[in-house]
């Protein structure tokens, strides 16, 4: 299993520098510089002081010194600082946005799982029932709806018309007047409309994976034997199928990382949610350069490591991976 | 059995839907009952009326008239996206499945790495940074959605390899592009057009959401996505600017992915109650 583990992690590193070279080479080659846009036509910067602004932003370099160069402060988490007036660290940017932002996508994906697993598996044991052809339904709307039509949906009626729930930020106006546990509380009442928004499209996914899952093993070989023998269906359905279809949907889980922290743009600019989604979505309108890549990095850094801890707990559920890890 | 009851009213509802779609962007100009840029200012956020079917925006434009445009935005950017995609995915998995090895190895590495990204924000990151403008989603989406297709056309291929009239064709001293061309591509094609299908659908949505973020088709021109972004500035008072808009996208996908799973099942049976 050790062994295991480090061959996944070593396995990482070129799949990590492919990764930084992609994001380098797409935003170099893209045109319009942040020491030009804005300058053209203003008759006080002359063509040196763009030249000034290009050689302290390290811009005058040739391509791959400049890459060379990121890539040696990235060794030490230091992904430059943003051009934006503030000046600040890029990393420090990106770790004060991030916390809401992973809240927001683990919250997600376990009401996924909460939800998801049970409706898989009551529709695989009543195949072709109502229930089942209901659930079969919200699939496909579920697969279809987009996530910020469904949010501004919500927002128009349980916030708007209703008024049961915020509808922007993740703070009361009164936030800083409020006890702790009225804090938490007007915290999760802002949470609940994006955690339900990011979830919709893995709610289907999930719930209709874990029913085709549940299908296979209720229809394979071993549990036939096993009916045979006189087990209760209740046994059949709950000890055995269950714990074979739970498997599959660690991997499913690990896949789904990406599209949950692509979603974050969308979700966070609709609720005006101050995470990664929002400065990712800022930085790419003013073309701040180190923070659009260094988000894009840690984006997908986050996806690898969400990869990874899919496929580990993966081998740790089923045996048979890393014994035959050879193959 | 159950099949014929329960499959093709996937295949019939879908392609109803996709048809009916593409019929009204089609004929937009024939039967939009307003000009869809026409301003006017005296009938400013009218609400649902037989008049206007859905309502007026906020410069007093016909919102079925701009949807029915927007359906041919929709289409453009769902299909471009979709043929782009399909060439690169097509081209490098048959040169990946037929020539496997090293080849196929490399392939599939860089494959594997574009997987990685969050797909959206490369999108995001690139649109930015070319102007946004229908082409220039039509490209990014194209060229960021092509490892699917790549997948299957390398999976299916290196199943092929192994037949007997494939193995018969190469014995027979046939190159390679007419090889893949003439006897591994069509027989891999099924799966590849059910990915086609729903790929339209990917494609509708992510252009929707980047005209919703201001990053896609450009206002003045109509497309569903900019116009819900109207209808999140009006959200206090013209509920019509975000539902009817939102719907169209809805009814859009939802055909497309019952089209797709209808001809899945159509080709692999094995796949159908699932």
């Amino acid at each position: 299993m050790k062994q295991y583990a480090l061959k996944r992690l070593f396995g990482m590193i070129p799949l990590l520098l492919g990764i930084t070279i992609i994001s380098f080479g797409m935003m170099h080659l893209a045109p319009g510089e942040p020491s030009v846009v804005g300058n053209e036509f203003n008759p006080k910067v002359s063509a040196d002081d763009i030249e000034r602004l290009r050689a302290h932003y390290g811009l005058d370099k040739p391509l791959y010194e400049q890459y060379w160069n990121w890539l040696k402060r990235l060794a030490i988490l230091d992904f430059g600082t943003s051009f934006s007036s503030d000046g600040r660290p890029v990393f420090d940017k990106v770790v004060e946005r991030l916390p809401v932002t992973l809240w927001i996508n683990i919250l997600a994906m376990l009401l996924i799982l909460v939800i998801a697993i049970p409706i898989g598996v009551a529709s695989a044991v009543r195949q072709n029932s109502w229930f089942d052809r209901g659930m079969t339904i919200f699939v496909f709307i579920g697969f279809a709806i987009p996530s910020f039509w469904l949010g501004l949906l919500l927002m128009i009626s349980l916030g708007v018309n209703l008024n049961l729930l915020p509808v922007s930020g993740i703070h009361d106006y009164s936030w800083q007047q409020m006890g702790f546990w009225e804090q938490q509380l007007d915290l999760l009442k802002h949470l609940i409309l994006p955690v339900f928004v990011s979830a919709i499209g893995g709610l289907a996914g999930m719930s209709r994976f874990m029913r085709s899952g549940m299908l296979d093993v209720i229809r394979s070989d071993y549990v036939t034997t096993a009916r045979a023998m006189g087990v209760s269906e209740q046994m059949i359905h709950y000890r055995l199928a269950l714990k074979n279809a739970l498997l599959p949907i660690i991997t499913l889980l690990g896949l789904s990382i990406p599209g949950l922290i692509g979603g974050s743009v969308i979700v966070e600019q609709l609720f005006s949610i101050p995470g990664m989604g929002l400065l990712f979505y800022e930085a790419v309108l003013s073309r701040d350069y180190p923070l659009v890549m260094g988000i894009t990095v840690i984006g997908a850094i986050l996806t690898l490591l969400g990869n990874l801890l899919a496929d580990l707990s993966y081998a740790w559920a089923d045996p048979r991976v890393h014994h035959g890890a050879g193959s | 059995m159950k099949k014929s009851i329960l499959n093709q009213p996937l295949l019939f509802i879908g392609g109803s839907i996709v048809v009916f779609i593409a019929l009204s962007a089609l004929l937009a100009p024939l039967i939009a009952p307003y000009d869809p840029a026409m301003i006017n200012v005296r009938d400013i956020l009218l609400p649902p009326s037989w008049e206007h079917w859905c309502g007026t925006d906020t410069l007093g434009r016909d919102v079925l008239s701009r949807m029915l445009y927007g359906a041919r935005v929709s289409l453009a950017v769902g299909f471009v996206a979709v043929g782009i995609s399909l060439l690169v995915g097509i081209v490098l998995g048959s040169i990946a499945g037929h020539y496997g090895g090293s080849v196929d190895a490399s392939l599939m590495r860089v494959t594997d790495m574009v997987l990685c990204f969050p797909t959206f924000f490369l999108i995001l990151a690139v649109i930015a940074f070319l102007e946004p403008s229908i082409w220039n989603i039509m490209i990014v989406i194209g060229l960021t959605s092509w490892m699917g297709v790549t997948r299957l056309v390398r999976a299916e291929f290196l199943s092929l390899r192994k037949r007997e009239f494939i193995m018969a064709a190469e014995s027979l001293g046939i190159s390679s592009f007419q090889l893949i061309w003439r006897y591994m591509l069509p027989n891999a094609m099924g799966p590849v057009i059910v990915s086609a299908v729903l790929g339209v659908a990917g494609a509708v949505l992510v252009e929707s959401g980047l005209s919703f973020l201001g990053l896609g088709v450009q206002p003045p021109d109509p497309s569903w996505g900019n116009m819900l972004t109207e209808g999140k500035d009006n959200i206090q008072i013209a509920w019509w600017l975000s539902v009817y808009p939102g719907l169209a996208i809805l009814i859009t996908v939802l055909g497309y992915n019952l089209l797709g799973e209808g001809l899945r099942d159509r080709y692999d049976p094995k796949s159908s109650g699932r």
